[in-house]
């Protein structure tokens, strides 16, 4: 079969892919996980925790797909990359897992009985699988750019030497608090947007207000972090773009501040660090100015910078490791082959439009803002 | 390699898969079964069909959302619990998962908000359109998880690339229209649908019974039991059998599901009970119907099926071959330009999976004596008396329940669901689908053995490099929470059956909300 793309373009396009599918996962069930982090402190009475939880209700199913498509497309674009950091953070994976799995019993169990213990304990539930992944999420991407603890034999099978708990340091934790601060800040925003005036609207403003502030403090501190820190790598020798997937037949040296290097030379992708500091501003002047949509305007510009701003510091690398820097993975070494990624890519531009087409429709038929009165009489509600 | 590790491994993604595919079944059936009441309603736009479609379809969302929740497991377990498996094949495998998320999941959960959130916003047609994308994305996704599923029994268009040190897709459309998957497909979702039937058969029986919401009990049964006819005689006829002749490993599937151990002259016998015996390689007290195997596994009088013994020798043979195929490979990571090594690569690539079976016993396969290679070769056999049991309960089952069908299909017409023993009978029928599929999953993945892909990569060499006590911790902990949530789905469709097509889940709004069935 011919294949009009060359094999390092296709690798670049899915790279690009790869931060799509994350940004898209975060933009949309950031909204999730952020409302069920904040569902505690914006809303107390039953009443009120009804309204927000039907402020996401219809949705989350929906989102959560962007993380079980993240999961599928990393696994038949970026094998290597599935296999290693799965397998690597397999207890914080179980982590997140449980958790989300407590989320949509959450939604679907909490109002089938009236009882205010019943509910109060699946509000804790829901907060877990909100908080939980948003943090975890955070520090597993924290350990991503420190590098992870990994090696392969020439089989290139697998071993990890860490453990669950050198997942966190101060850096990788910083991270996860990062997550947890911006996906508040998109959660309010949501909430903005999508209930009507009144005390739990004005609570989420304020938190809202609160987790943007968190956001820029917490991102600028990283990038200190980043720029002072030990972490960074460059590749070494000559890289053969469209050579075979295997990371051992590439050479890849430690190169501390490395994670800046892209910057000096192409001085166009500061504007995801710049979004990623603005952004949460503009979210805080919607907040003041009490537009909804500008206030999702900038958190969501925020959340695009942000992960952008990982994934192009790290180019070419996705993956390092920590303890043996020639297994690294990189955009060159990690992908599947010429083929797969070609069809894979035709599948993605056939049905990704479809979908958010019917997503769009779908939001659409929903719009509106969730009200005290429509919790109260509607049969469907949660 | 730790075989704790493998045994654990396989363990936690049995657990993980069979509870999974509880609430599976029930959501391919129930979803169709709700786009037919749907139609009905839009087409005759009386309110007792939209009583009856919301009332299923409230049953359908507490089933539903666990599905989704347990998907999420499974997605992620190849890499967290199969390393090594989703590095050798992922290339070809994750490639319908992918496709799964993006023509299938994201169509069922995207609907699935506005069909219970959308029934005020929508028109009746939107509504029903809505409900069919729902039963087409679920349905879709079970296409998808099969033509992987189907790959790994049946793993064509594909080949070993040395350097990368991973099977890779040669032919993609070989992969998407292999007839395992499609033979797989059509036996998984009908199975689903006649477990949909069934419950709502049973669930209906229940009203009937007590003589409560008899106007819709009996207008869903006649639903059910048409769809559940059409369904069983589906599961039975178009069954699992079509692929069974295709490769080696299928053949040995078909031997071992058969207990023959020889090679019989066509047309071959038919074992309808027996007591297989492993050491001593027969099948006791065997009682056989001459001709009858021949002409299923066959479809013609002539058609040789293969015995245990038989494909033994040719799993020796492979063995011989791939080890050949293992030796080029290692002189290849020394030096990529090895002609002679390309050369013998090529003409034995397609056996390099069978030197990896001697992995369980030598570290390096090309220092397996002839002893090791026989037993490696008998290790290719699956767990005979295990797969001749599972297969007969479950085809059992199956024929059982074209009889309940049938009969229900009968009585619709003939005494309009008022015999007690019947409606009895229908309430027990309720839990006999999931044991039906469960075994039948349980046949086919232990009937893959020693497998994980079939000739290609041994089960054992698939797993991660984990430790003991964390796949315990996983286990524990998947095991509590999903024991749990098991105890609480079922009260809470207990509860909701209980309760009935009343209109709101509030107790305390209940009165207010309660929608008057109108009269018959």
């Amino acid at each position: 079969m011919h294949i009009p793309l060359d094999y390092e373009t296709l690798r670049l396009i899915w790279w690009v892919l790869l931060g799509v599918l994350l940004i898209g996962f975060a933009l949309t069930d950031g909204y999730d996980l952020g409302v069920a982090s904040l569902l505690p402190f914006v809303a107390r009475r039953d009443e009120e925790r009804r309204q927000v939880i039907n402020a996401i209700a219809p949705h989350w199913e929906g989102h959560q797909v962007w993380l079980i498509l993240g999961g599928g497309a990393i696994f038949a674009a970026w094998p290597f990359v599935y296999a290693v950091s799965f397998s690597g953070f397999y207890l914080a994976m179980f982590l997140v897992l449980a958790s989300l799995i407590l989320r949509p019993v959450s939604f679907k169990y909490r109002s089938k009985h009236a009882d205010p213990a019943w509910r109060s304990r699946w509000d804790m539930a829901l907060f877990v699988g909100g908080f939980v992944p948003a943090l975890v999420f955070g520090v597993a991407v924290g350990n991503v750019l420190t590098g992870a603890p990994f090696r392969f034999d020439s089989d290139l099978r697998m071993t990890y030497e860490g453990s669950l708990l050198g997942l966190f340091t101060p850096f990788t934790l910083l991270a996860g608090l990062l997550s947890v601060a911006m996906l508040m800040m998109h959660g309010a925003a949501w909430l903005a947007v999508k209930i009507e005036d009144g005390p739990v609207l004005e609570r989420a403003r304020r938190f809202g207000r609160g987790a943007a502030m968190a956001t820029i403090v917490l991102f600028a501190l990283g990038g200190v972090m980043i720029a002072k820190g030990a972490m960074g790598m460059r590749l070494d020798g000559v890289v053969d773009a469209a050579g075979p997937s295997n990371p051992l037949m590439s050479a890849s040296v430690g190169a501390p501040g490395g994670w800046l290097a892209n910057y000096g030379a192409h001085p166009w992708m500061l504007i995801a660090p710049i979004a990623g500091l603005v952004g949460p501003l503009v979210a805080m002047a919607g907040i003041g100015m009490r537009r909804g949509w500008l206030n999702l305007a900038g958190s969501a510009a925020a959340i695009k910078g942000i992960i952008a701003t990982v994934g192009l510091s790290m180019f070419p690398f996705i993956l390092p490791s920590s303890i043996d820097p020639r297994s690294s993975l990189t955009v060159w070494n990690a992908s599947s082959s010429h083929l797969t990624l070609f069809i894979m890519l035709i599948v993605t531009c056939v049905f990704l439009p479809v979908v958010l087409a019917y997503t769009a429709w779908v939001m659409k038929m929903l719009a509106g803002r969730i009200t005290l009165g429509e919790v109260r009489s509607n049969p469907d509600f949660y | 390699m730790d075989m704790a590790v493998i045994e654990l491994s396989r363990l936690q993604f049995a657990l993980t898969a069979m509870y999974h595919f509880l609430f599976v079944p029930l959501t391919l059936g129930l979803s169709f079964m709700l786009v037919i009441m749907e139609s009905i309603y839009v087409i005759t736009k009386r309110p007792i069909w939209r009583v009856i479609t919301r009332f299923w379809g409230k049953l359908f969302g507490i089933n539903f959302v666990l599905g989704v929740a347990t998907g999420l497991t499974m997605e992620f377990e190849f890499g967290t619990n199969w390393a090594y498996y989703a590095h050798y094949v992922g290339d070809i495998f994750g490639a319908p998962l992918a496709i799964e998320g993006l023509m299938a999941f994201f169509l069922e959960a995207t609907m699935v908000g506005v069909m219970f959130f959308g029934w005020d916003r929508l028109s009746r047609r939107q509504h029903l359109l809505v409900t069919l994308l729902v039963a087409l994305g679920t349905n879709l996704s079970a296409l998808w998880i099969l033509i992987a599923n189907g790959w790994m029994q049946n793993p064509t268009g594909a080949s070993f690339n040395p350097a990368t040190m991973r099977m890779e897709v040669t032919d993609f459309s070989a992969v998407l229209f292999n007839p395992v998957a499609q033979a797989k497909f059509v036996h998984t979702v009908s199975a689903g649908y006649v477990c949909a039937a069934t419950f709502v058969m049973g669930v209906s029986a229940y009203y009937l019974l007590r003589g409560k919401w008899t106007n819709v009990a009996r207008r869903s049964m006649m639903v059910a039991s048409a769809f559940g006819l059409a369904s069983a005689l589906s599961v039975v006829v178009l069954g699992d059998e079509s692929g069974y002749t295709l490769t080696d490993n299928q053949k040995m599937k078909l031997a071992a599901i058969e207990a023959m151990w020889e090679t019989e002259p066509a047309p071959a016998s038919i074992t309808l009970v027996g007591l297989p015996d492993v050491a001593a390689r027969t099948t006791h007290f065997a009682i056989k119907l001459p001709y009858v195997m021949g002409l299923i596994g066959t479809r013609s009088l002539t058609g040789q099926i293969d015995g245990i013994e038989e494909l033994v020798l040719k799993a020796d043979e492979r063995i011989h071959s791939g080890v050949i195929a293992y030796d080029a490979v290692e002189r290849l990571k020394i030096n990529r330009a090895d002609t002679a090594a390309m050369a013998a690569f090529e003409t034995h690539k397609r056996d390099i999976g069978f030197a990896l079976l001697l992995k369980r016993y030598v570290a390096d396969p090309r220092k397996a004596d002839e002893a090791t290679i026989t037993k490696a070769a008998w290790d290719t056999v699956p767990n005979v008396p295990v797969m001749f049991f599972l297969f007969r309960f479950m085809a059992g089952l199956g024929f059982g329940f074209i009889a309940f069908f049938g009969m229900a299909f009968y009585c619709a017409s003939a005494c309009q669901f008022r015999k007690r023993w019947f409606l009895k009978l229908a309430i027990f029928m309720i839990p006999l689908p999931w044991v039906a599929i469960e075994f039948g999953w349980v046949l086919a993945e232990i009937g893959r053995q020693p497998w994980a892909v079939d000739g290609v990569l041994p089960t054992f060499l698939g797993a991660s490099s984990l430790t003991v006590p964390q796949i315990w911790t996983t286990i524990f902990g998947f095991t509590a929470l999903y024991g749990t949530l098991a105890v609480i789905e079922v009260r809470l469709m207990i509860a909701s059956i209980r309760k009935g097509p009343v209109e709101h889940h509030d107790e305390t709004a209940s009165e207010a909300g309660f929608a008057p069935l109108p009269a018959e």
